[in-house]
C-alpha cells in the first residue's frame, strides 16, 4: 500500500520541488504548517479587497467628475479624461503585479499546499468581474473572501463569497431586487425597470458552489433562493451591503425549507441558507470529488472520494479536516502514471520553483516584462490569468490543458523564459534532479546530457512529460 | 474568442518570427480529400444566443408588449424586415445582401432535448455531444461520430479553431485542433528531435507535439509575406494595437483562418463565439455579439473564395433560447426554444425555417420560454445528409442516436 512520499508531497500537493527548501517529512508537517500562520502571504503583500475598494471609490470619483466637465472644453476634458485612464491603468498594471507575487509565494513557500488550496478554492468561485477594474480585482478577492478560510468550514468560505462584492457583480446579483420590494412599490416599477429579479447567483449557488450539477433541486428551488438572496449588494467603495429595500418581502422555501419572513428583512436570515446548503450531502459528495479529480486525477479512486465524503459529514463540512482525511488516505500517495496534468499556473509556477527564481530577477512594476514572462504564455496556454471563460472555472479534464496549440505555447516559454529570469541558467544534468527527485525517464536523462546547450536542456526537462504532470 | 490575436499581432509576439518553418525534419503536411467536395461549418454560440432577438417575430401580436423600449423595424439601425412576419436584429444588416441572395437562412422555436435546468454548461455539452445516456451526455461529439463513419478521413480533413477545445470535435476521428498564430518556438532541430524522444512514450504529449509539428510548418507556409514586413521583431510582446485587436479581432482572425482551410483540403471546420448571455443590458451586448458573428460570416465568405463558398454550409447554433419576457434589468435569462442561423453559397436559404408556437401565455413552455417544435439536431442532420450524402441510418443511428428524422426541410441547394 502507498504511503507518504516526500517527493510526491510536493509535486502532487504542493507547488513543484526546490532546489533550497525541504520537501515536508510527513503529512502531520503538512497540516501544521497549513494550519499555522500565512508568514508567505505576509512576505508577497497582496492588497485586500477593502484597500481595492478605495480603487473603485477613486475611480467613481473621476468618472463623476468628468462628468460634468463640458465637452466643450477641449483641455480640460482632456486632462480629466487622462486622469480618469490612468486610474483605470493603474488597476491593470497592479493586477500583473499580484501575479508576480503570487507566483512568487509558489516559489518561495514551504506551504506550498496552502497556495495549491487558495487556487482551489478560487476557481470553484470563479468571480469574473464586469467593467475595467473590477476586471483586475481576482487576487483582492481570493486574499480577502477566500485564503483565509483554506482550513475552516466551508460554510464559512461559503458566506464570506456571498458577500464579496466580486461575486456579488461577477454574479448580477447586486441588481437583483425582488417583484414585490419596498423600492419597486414606492418608486414605481417603471422607474426601477433597470431592476428586478435575477436568478444568475441562486442558479450557480446550487449549481457549482453547493450541490453540484445534477443535484436534488429544481427550477423553483432555484426561484425561491433568487428570492431570498434579493438585498445583497455591495457599496460604492466595494463594502458588502444588505439592501433591505430591494429585498423580496415574506420567506422563501429552499429545498423544503422556510427562511426569512420576520417583517424587516435581515442578511442573517439569508445567510441560513448557505449553513444548510454548506452541510447538505450532495454538498459533500460533489466537493469531494472535485477535490479528488484536481489533486489526484480525472478518475480519482473512489474509496479516496468516499472518504473525503465521510469525513466531510462527519465534521460539518470542516475543509481541514477533509484535507486531513486526504493526506492520510493509501490512494493518495499512490504513484500510477501518468499523473494529472499541471495546469499553466502550476507548470510556470513549479518551474519558478525548480529554477528558484529570486524576486528581484524583475522589477515587479515592470509591466511589459511581466506581460511577456507570464501573463501572455499564461493566455497561450489557455489560462488568462484569474479569469476562465465562465464560471464554472478552469477545465480538470487533462486532454483540454494538452492541445497542438497550447503544447506549442509551453514549449516556448520552456525553452525561451527561464534565460530571462536567471542570470546563469543551472546544469541540465543537475537540474533534471531538482526539478523531478530521481522521476525522470531514462530518455529524459539522457536528453539533458544530450542536449546542444544549457537553454536547450532546461527547455527539455520543463517540456518533459514527466514534468507536466503532477 | 477575447484570447485570440490576429497574425499579425501574433509575428509581434512570436518568439522567432518565421524560421521555425525552417526546421529540416518536419514532414510535409500530406493532403487528402475527403470523399465529398461540400464543406461544413458549425458555430456554436456559447451562452444562449436569445433567438426572439436575432430572429423577432413582429408579426406575433404580443411580441410588442414582451419587448418594451427595444428597438422596432423603421428604428435607426432597427430589425430588419424579413418578408413581414420576422425581422431580423440591426446588427446583422451587413448580412442583408446574403438573405437577398438566398445565403442566408434562420429556424425559428427549436432546441436540443434539454429541459428545465438551462445551465449553460449542460446545454452546451448536450448540444455538442447530440447524444445522451441515462440523462448524462455522451464523451464524444456529434461532428466527431459523423466522421468516424466517413472512409478516408485525414488530420485536416476537419479543424477545430481557436484556443478553446470543442466537446463537438472531440472522438475517435483524427480532427487538427489549431489556433491562427500559434507556434512552436526556437527549437533547434536537435532539440526538436530530443523533445520527440523525451514525449514519445506519453501518447496524449506525442500526439499533441506531432500535430504541432505539422500544423505550424503548414501555419507559417501561409503566412502573407506582406503581413511580415516589420514583424519579425525578436521577444516584444503584443505591441498597443495588437492588444487593442486582440477583444475584437480575434473572431476575425479565426473566421479566416478557417475559410483559407477549406479554401484547401478541408472539409469541416467548428469554433465557438462567446459573449450571448445577456442577462442585463441586452440592447448592447447582443448587438456586439451579433455584430461579430456578422463579422464572422463575411470572412468565412470572403476567405473561400466564390468557388468554395457556393459548397459551403455554416450552421450557428446555441445551446439554448432566452426567456420571452425581458427581465428587470433589461436582459433575458436563460430559457428554452432558440434559433439557428444558417449561411452559406450552398443553403437555400431567404426564410425563416420552423414551425412557429406563438406567444400567448399559453403557447410558451412553462409560461415563460418559446415553446420548441424540433429539434435543432434534425436541421443539421437533414443539412448533413444533402451535403454529403450521408444514411438516415447512419444519422438517427450513430451521430444522434434515437433522432427522428421527420419531413426535409430541404435547406441545401
Amino acid at each position: 500500500m502507498a504511503r507518504f512520499d516526500p517527493v510526491l508531497a510536493d509535486i502532487r500537493f504542493g507547488c513543484g520541488l526546490s532546489p533550497t527548501i525541504a520537501s515536508p517529512a510527513d503529512a502531520a508537517e503538512m497540516m501544521t504548517r497549513l494550519e499555522g500562520p500565512d508568514t508567505i502571504a505576509a512576505r508577497f503583500e497582496i492588497e485586500d479587497f477593502p484597500t481595492f475598494g478605495q480603487r473603485m471609490l477613486e475611480l467613481d470619483r473621476i468618472r463623476k467628475a468628468r462628468g460634468k466637465v463640458d465637452k466643450a472644453d477641449k483641455e480640460a476634458y482632456r486632462a480629466i479624461d487622462k486622469q480618469y485612464k490612468l486610474s483605470r491603468a493603474s488597476g491593470r498594471k497592479a493586477m500583473k503585479t499580484w501575479m508576480w507575487r503570487s507566483f512568487m509565494r509558489r516559489v518561495h513557500t514551504q506551504d506550498g499546499l496552502r497556495e495549491r488550496l487558495a487556487f482551489f478554492w478560487a476557481d470553484h468561485f470563479t468571480a469574473i468581474g464586469k467593467g475595467a477594474l473590477l476586471r483586475r480585482a481576482h487576487s483582492p478577492y481570493v486574499e480577502t473572501a477566500i485564503r483565509p478560510h483554506l482550513t475552516g468550514y466551508f460554510a464559512d468560505m461559503l458566506k464570506s463569497v456571498v458577500r464579496a462584492p466580486l461575486m456579488l457583480n461577477a454574479l448580477d446579483q447586486e441588481r437583483s431586487m425582488g417583484e414585490n420590494s419596498f423600492r419597486r412599490a414606492q418608486k414605481g416599477a417603471s422607474k426601477q425597470s433597470r431592476f428586478g429579479l435575477n436568478e444568475n447567483f441562486a442558479r450557480e449557488m446550487l449549481e457549482l458552489h453547493t450541490l453540484g450539477v445534477g443535484g436534488p433541486y429544481t427550477q423553483d428551488d432555484v426561484r425561491q433562493l433568487a428570492e431570498l438572496m434579493t438585498g445583497l449588494s455591495y457599496g460604492r467603495s466595494g463594502k458588502f451591503q444588505y439592501k433591505r429595500d430591494y429585498a423580496e418581502p415574506g420567506a422563501e422555501t429552499v429545498l423544503g425549507k422556510k427562511y426569512g419572513g420576520s417583517s424587516k428583512a435581515r442578511a442573517g436570515e439569508v445567510m441560513e441558507v448557505f449553513d444548510d446548503l454548506a452541510v447538505h450531502p450532495a454538498t459533500a459528495a460533489h466537493l469531494s470529488r472535485k477535490l479528488a479529480v484536481h489533486f489526484i486525477g480525472d478518475m480519482p479512486d473512489a474509496g479516496l472520494v468516499a472518504h473525503l465524503e465521510a469525513r466531510y459529514n462527519e465534521t460539518g463540512g470542516h475543509l481541514g479536516k477533509v484535507i486531513q482525511a486526504l493526506l492520510e488516505h493509501p490512494a493518495a500517495w499512490a504513484d500510477d502514471r501518468p499523473g494529472n496534468i499541471k495546469q499553466p499556473v502550476d507548470f510556470i509556477g513549479s518551474s519558478l520553483r525548480a529554477l528558484s527564481v529570486m524576486p528581484d530577477a524583475l522589477d515587479e512594476n515592470d509591466e511589459k516584462a511581466l506581460s511577456q514572462i507570464l501573463h501572455v504564455p499564461l493566455i497561450h496556454m489557455g489560462q488568462l490569468w484569474g479569469i476562465p471563460l465562465g464560471p464554472d472555472g478552469w477545465p480538470e479534464d487533462d486532454a483540454e490543458w494538452i492541445t497542438p496549440q497550447r503544447l506549442a505555447a509551453r514549449l516556448q516559454w520552456a525553452l525561451a523564459r527561464p534565460g530571462r529570469l536567471k542570470a546563469k541558467l543551472p546544469d541540465p544534468r543537475g537540474f533534471v534532479d531538482v526539478a523531478l527527485g530521481g522521476r525522470a525517464s531514462p530518455a529524459l536523462e539522457f536528453a539533458a546530457k544530450a542536449a546542444e546547450d544549457r537553454r536547450t536542456g532546461i527547455g527539455l526537462i520543463l517540456a518533459s512529460p514527466e514534468f507536466q504532470r503532477m | 474568442m477575447a484570447m485570440s490575436m490576429d497574425r499579425r499581432g501574433f509575428l509581434k509576439t512570436s518568439l522567432l518570427g518565421c524560421s521555425a518553418a525552417a526546421s529540416p525534419f518536419l514532414t510535409p503536411v500530406s493532403f487528402a480529400a475527403a470523399p465529398w467536395d461540400a464543406r461544413l461549418v458549425v458555430i456554436i454560440l456559447r451562452g444562449a444566443m436569445d433567438g426572439l432577438d436575432a430572429v423577432q417575430p413582429w408579426g406575433a401580436p404580443e411580441y410588442a408588449g414582451y419587448r418594451p423600449g427595444m428597438p422596432r423595424p423603421g428604428d435607426a439601425s432597427g430589425p430588419l424586415d424579413l418578408g413581414g412576419f420576422y425581422a431580423m436584429h440591426g446588427a446583422l444588416a451587413p448580412l442583408k445582401p446574403m438573405w437577398d441572395k438566398g445565403e442566408l437562412g434562420f429556424v425559428q422555436a427549436v432546441s436540443t432535448p434539454y429541459r428545465n435546468k438551462r445551465s449553460h454548461f449542460d446545454g452546451q455539452d448536450i448540444l455538442e455531444a447530440g447524444a445522451m445516456v441515462n440523462g448524462q451526455p455522451v464523451r464524444d461529439g456529434w461532428l466527431n461520430r459523423m466522421l468516424q463513419g466517413v472512409p478516408g478521413i485525414e488530420a485536416d480533413t476537419a479543424y477545430a479553431v481557436g484556443r478553446s477545445d470543442m466537446l463537438l470535435m472531440r472522438g475517435d476521428a483524427p480532427v487538427a485542433n489549431w489556433a491562427p498564430g500559434s507556434d512552436i518556438g526556437g527549437w533547434s532541430a536537435q532539440g526538436m528531435r530530443l523533445l520527440e524522444q523525451v514525449m514519445h512514450d506519453d501518447p496524449l504529449f506525442r500526439d499533441a507535439l506531432d500535430e504541432a509539428e505539422l500544423l505550424s510548418d503548414a501555419d507559417q507556409a501561409d503566412q502573407d509575406p506582406e503581413t511580415m514586413t516589420g514583424g519579425m521583431m525578436n521577444m516584444t510582446e503584443m505591441s498597443a494595437p495588437a492588444k487593442k485587436a486582440a477583444p475584437t479581432g480575434g473572431h476575425r482572425a479565426i473566421a479566416r483562418y478557417a475559410g483559407e482551410r477549406l479554401r484547401g483540403d478541408s472539409r469541416i471546420a467548428a469554433f465557438s463565439l462567446n459573449g450571448w448571455d445577456t442577462h442585463a443590458g441586452q440592447k448592447a451586448a447582443l448587438s456586439r455579439a451579433l455584430g461579430r458573428l456578422s463579422d464572422v460570416i463575411e470572412d468565412l465568405k470572403s476567405s473561400t473564395g466564390p468557388v468554395v463558398w457556393g459548397k459551403t454550409a455554416v450552421v450557428v447554433m446555441t445551446e439554448f433560447g432566452r426567456t420571452v419576457r425581458l427581465n428587470g434589468t433589461r436582459g433575458t435569462d436563460h430559457g428554452t426554444g432558440g434559433a439557428m442561423i444558417l449561411a452559406g453559397g450552398a443553403l437555400r436559404g431567404g426564410r425563416v425555417a420552423g414551425k412557429w408556437p406563438g406567444l400567448g401565455e399559453a403557447e410558451l413552455y412553462n409560461r415563460r420560454d418559446l415553446m420548441p417544435t424540433a429539434d435543432v439536431r434534425e436541421y443539421a442532420a437533414w443539412m448533413m445528409r444533402d451535403l454529403f450524402g450521408l444514411s438516415r441510418g447512419a444519422l438517427e443511428g450513430t451521430i444522434f442516436p434515437g433522432l427522428e428524422m421527420s419531413a426535409n426541410p430541404k435547406l441545401i441547394l
